[in-house]
């Protein structure tokens, strides 16, 4: 039985005036039906690229290689036209500006209302009552008369609700959301995820929720790919990752975190230095300048992701020196 | 920073002034120091050939319309003057118009740019209005009309043109500050204490510094420009004087009868123009930290 | 402890000016209204809040960086907002900011060494084995000196904003959401750097931020605020523990805990709708527009939050909040 969505070592490449920069490095995740994939990392870890790039929405320039296969068939090398009877059909995109996806010459109305006709031929009252109603299941009060609102006549939070209504219209099989909360303040991104996990509840689409922030995919994902430096390098269950990583850098963020059930005034554990410049990537692992725990062996060679646990798997020669090991011991 | 001479051992730095750092940024720039030499070589040609040389501008030597040979390298035009010592003076008179107009409008222009932009409100309102009135004034009418008062000496001139030209150069600058004065880099200063000066004098003006060098070296071809056209409305330097701008205006006629008379001046003058470019190129990448690929 | 600085009534209304050439002032952004609080001797307080609160115009008000509307802000005996900006010189050296942006708030064309003589040159206190100093206290290698700040990754440059900050041996420091830009693991490090150099240079602490997170970590004494108001002040371990404000209550609740059981098991408010304009806040209690709190009142009880602005005062909970019902609920 296939997954959903399978990528395989998918790689991408940007040539730069500064050389080539290999923002994607080997990357193979699988995505079942109806699972919550969280995907996270910081600045510069491949992770939204890596979406991107299953869409086929890189600037030409790149160079992408591997294989994303969608309910088996290959999507990678395939046109522009083909890809984009997948876009919205079955695969929806969420980003984090909704401005970017929201048209601000056409009403919020209009822009729901094209994307139901988009794949499917219904009539227009159809598709304006479906447009209500996914307004209704987003969380948006008075839905016909904000049908009526242009995007700049809306908050933040009620755009990025509106491009989530946009996103599910077609009754998607994967919705990717690529920081969709992270412009947002701490009492909207609780209301835009409620929506969003409402969006997964009516549709039972399966849901890539790539962000830097761990508490939002401590509560809305079921599994988790750490990336860094453009390598998967830990995934697994979010409870196992969570509380059993096996990976320094998963481990040491994790330590690092400020965290609002903390003692007060608990002091963090840093992780020394910061992320490497893709143009310039230590040699074997790229976490070996940071990690405590580094080796010769860690120069030599770049760890492949080792089975640690059932569906767990960390990229780390010493992951067995993590077992029951606390953030504290191993940073300081 | 690659070429930075960092030693072991702490203390032994040797902090740089932004002097320096600018210097050897430049000097990375071949193509802008290959020009700085060849811009060198053109005034020292200029000054020291006009010196050298047996005849002098104002000389009238009895072989008239020849092309260029031995006795006269760059030929003679109809009276008899000759052509090589007609050029050499015209490229001192036209250098140095085009450099005074140069430095005038962009010294004059940053100024009343950077205080129109940093003080903003009823002082940007004035000047900038001020600015539109000499824009909108017809250039080279008020020019010629106070050319006329000043005699026709080139620097009257170079002080006309340049302060009819610094009101463009404080449009732009005065763009640039605003969205600069916004920066939170200014306000740091401001939390530091600076005065007003020293934010727009270390702050404001050298992250204009890009904008404002690209100004200036078009300024250099808009000053032999603007003189060239006041010489041929007889306001700018005049006979038996000469410059680049007026030898070409004098030739126009002759292109093709003695096309001397015209490519040795219009040489000269894309020379200059081409030079300065590229040093004002070579400066723009120097003073801007970011830059640090090395381009030519 | 002695109080250094105290905050009284403290005002700020920016007008909104029409469009056009006349300008006519049509109304005004009620950014900050009557902010009043004190600042103890190497204390921390956090000021905490959304984005439009005015917290961030609170700082640059006690720094008078911005003229205030009304209130006044007492250092060493000295109203500050009375003072014009020759008078206030020598006391910049007493009362310093740390900016948000690391890449804003440098030169981009002044090296590292400049950037930490600024300060002193401008108060004649030049030295170049100053500067040096400075950079190995926050932990930068003197030997970067003439390097420029876009040779430098975020948490680096904000550790070159603290040295500028730290360069005139000020008493207080005003952090305005100093972490915010950075990247997860680089947030630990400089948040620790603060803590230390609090306890060996005993400073005072106003740290602004919008995550309750961090402040927890931080923060002796936290005051929330909302539209412009304080809406509850408390000791950080009183606020967490014992929240009285129905909007310090939302806000803990949305704050994501990296941990997905307890994340999970939560009880989680979801406000409703967005925060009303600052141009024309509502009346009376200026919460009550999403207040879950004033949906479940009585007719007669509304009537209260809509006609009586609430006092900041402790109403039983131990620490003033700005509730007429407040009532201390444990969040975590």
């Amino acid at each position: 039985m296939t997954s959903l969505l399978e990528v395989e070592n998918l790689r991408v490449d940007f040539p730069t005036e500064d050389g080539v920069i290999t923002a994607v490095r080997g990357v193979s995740y699988t995505l079942e039906r109806g699972e919550a994939l969280g995907i996270v990392g910081e600045s510069g870890s491949g992770k939204s690229v890596t979406s991107l790039a299953i869409l086929g929405l890189l600037p030409r320039t790149a160079r992408v290689s591997g294989s994303v296969r969608f309910e088996g068939s290959e999507l990678l090398g395939r046109s522009d036209n083909e890809l984009s009877s997948y876009r919205g059909r079955h695969i929806a995109m969420i980003f984090q500006d909704p401005l970017a996806s929201l048209n601000p010459v056409y009403t919020i109305g209009d822009q729901i209302i094209e994307a139901v006709l988009a794949h499917r031929d219904v009539g227009k009252d159809a598709a304006r009552r479906r447009a209500l109603e996914l307004l209704d299941i987003v969380g948006i009060p008075h839905a016909a008369q904000r049908m009526h609102n242009y995007p700049h006549e809306m908050s933040g939070g009620m755009k990025q609700r509106v491009v989530i209504a946009i996103a599910m219209a077609n009754d998607p099989d994967v919705i990717i959301a690529d920081e969709p909360t992270t412009a947002l303040d701490v009492t909207v991104q609780a209301q835009v995820l409620e929506a969003l996990e409402a969006a997964r509840e009516a549709t039972g689409a399966a849901l890539v929720l790539i962000t830097h922030d761990l508490g939002v995919i401590a509560g809305h994902a079921d599994r988790l790919c750490v990336m860094y430096a453009g390598r998967l390098v830990e995934q697994g269950t979010v409870e196992e990752v969570f509380y059993t990583p096996r990976m320094p850098y998963t481990l040491g963020l994790l330590g690092s975190l400020p965290r609002i059930d903390a003692r007060t005034h608990e002091r963090l554990t840093p992780i020394v230095g910061a992320p490497p410049s893709l143009l310039d990537l230590p040699s074997g692992c790229p976490f070996r300048p940071r990690c405590p725990l580094a080796q010769p062996i860690c120069a030599a060679e770049e760890p492949a992701l080792f089975g640690v646990g059932k569906g767990h798997s960390a990229a780390c020669h010493f992951h067995e020196k993590l077992i029951n090991a606390a953030a504290r011991e191993i940073f300081q | 920073m690659s070429e930075t001479k960092e030693r072991p051992g702490m203390g032994e730095i040797k902090e740089r002034t932004q002097f320096q750092i600018v210097r050897t940024r430049f000097l990375r720039h071949r193509l802008a120091v290959g020009s700085l030499i060849a811009f060198g070589l053109i005034v020292l040609i200029a000054y020291g050939g006009a010196a050298l040389w047996k005849y002098s501008h104002t000389d009238i030597t009895p072989d008239n319309s020849q092309p260029p040979s031995l006795a006269h390298p760059f030929g003679t035009d109809s009276i008899g003057h000759d052509g090589l010592a007609q050029v050499l003076r015209g490229m001192q008179q036209s250098i140095k118009i085009a450099l005074l107009v140069a430095l005038i409008a962009t010294g004059v222009g940053t100024a009343w740019g950077a205080v129109a932009g940093y003080f903003g409100r009823h002082v940007d309102n004035l000047l900038m209005r001020l600015a539109d009135l000499v824009i909108i004034l017809p250039a080279i009418a008020v020019a010629a009309a106070m050319a006329a008062v000043g005699g026709g000496s080139w620097w009257s001139i170079a002080l006309i043109i340049g302060s009819l030209a610094s009101a463009s150069v404080s449009r732009v600058i005065r763009g640039v500050v605003l969205s600069l004065r916004e920066q939170d880099f200014i306000e740091a200063a401001k939390a530091l204490g600076a005065s007003d000066l020293r934010i727009i004098t270390r702050h404001l003006v050298p992250n204009a510094l890009g904008p404002l060098i690209v100004n200036a070296t078009i300024l250099v071809a808009v000053g032999i420009l603007a003189e060239t056209a006041l010489s041929f409305l007889g306001f700018g330097v005049r006979t038996p004087d000469i410059s680049l701008g007026l030898l070409i205006n004098q030739a126009e006629g002759a292109v093709n009868t003695r096309p001397w008379l015209f490519y040795f001046p219009g040489v000269f003058i894309i020379l200059i123009a081409l030079t300065i470019n590229f040093i004002g190129d070579g400066l723009r990448d120097a003073f801007d930290p970011r830059q640090t690929r090395m381009r030519r | 402890m002695t109080t250094v600085l105290e905050v009284r009534g403290l005002v700020k209304h920016f007008p909104v000016r029409s469009r056009g050439v006349i300008k006519r002032r049509v109304g005004d952004v009620h950014a900050v209204c009557g902010v009043s609080f004190d600042l103890a001797e190497q204390e921390t307080l956090g000021l905490v809040g959304e984005s439009g609160c005015g917290k961030t115009t609170t700082a640059r008000l006690l720094l008078n960086l911005i003229p205030a509307t009304a209130g006044s802000v007492h250092y060493g005996g000295r109203d500050l907002l009375k003072l014009s900006r020759s008078q206030m010189r020598p006391l910049r050296r007493d009362l310093q900011i740390v900016f948000q942006d690391p890449f804003a708030s440098l030169d981009p064309r002044m090296t590292v060494a400049e950037l930490i003589a600024e300060p002193l040159r401008i108060h004649s206190l030049f030295e170049t084995k100053k500067v040096r100093e400075l950079m190995r206290q926050v932990g930068l290698n003197p030997e970067h000196a003439n390097r420029f700040p876009h040779e430098f990754s975020g948490g680096q440059r904000q550790r070159i904003g603290i040295a500028r900050a730290l360069a005139l041996r000020p008493k207080v420091l005003l952090l305005d959401e100093p972490v915010s830009a950075l990247d997860v693991s680089i947030r630990a490090g400089v948040i620790n750097l603060l803590a230390d150099l609090q306890e060996s240079l005993g400073l005072s602490y106003i740290f602004v931020s919008h995550d309750l997170s961090v402040i927890r970590h931080v923060a002796d004494r936290v005051a929330v605020m909302y539209l412009g108001k304080i809406v509850e002040l408390a000791p950080t371990d009183a606020l967490f523990n014992r929240a009285a404000h129905p909007y310090t209550q939302a806000l803990i609740s949305a704050i994501p805990v990296p941990d997905p059981h307890k994340e999970r098991e939560r009880r989680r408010i979801i406000l409703a709708g967005d925060v009303p304009s600052p141009v024309d806040p509502p009346s009376g209690c200026r919460f009550r527009t999403r207040c879950p709190k004033f949906a479940t009142l009585t007719a007669q009880e509304k009537q209260r939050c809509v006609n009586d602005v609430p006092a900041l005062q402790d109403r039983g909970q131990g620490h003033p909040s700005a509730c007429h019902y407040a009532e201390a609920v444990r969040m975590l």
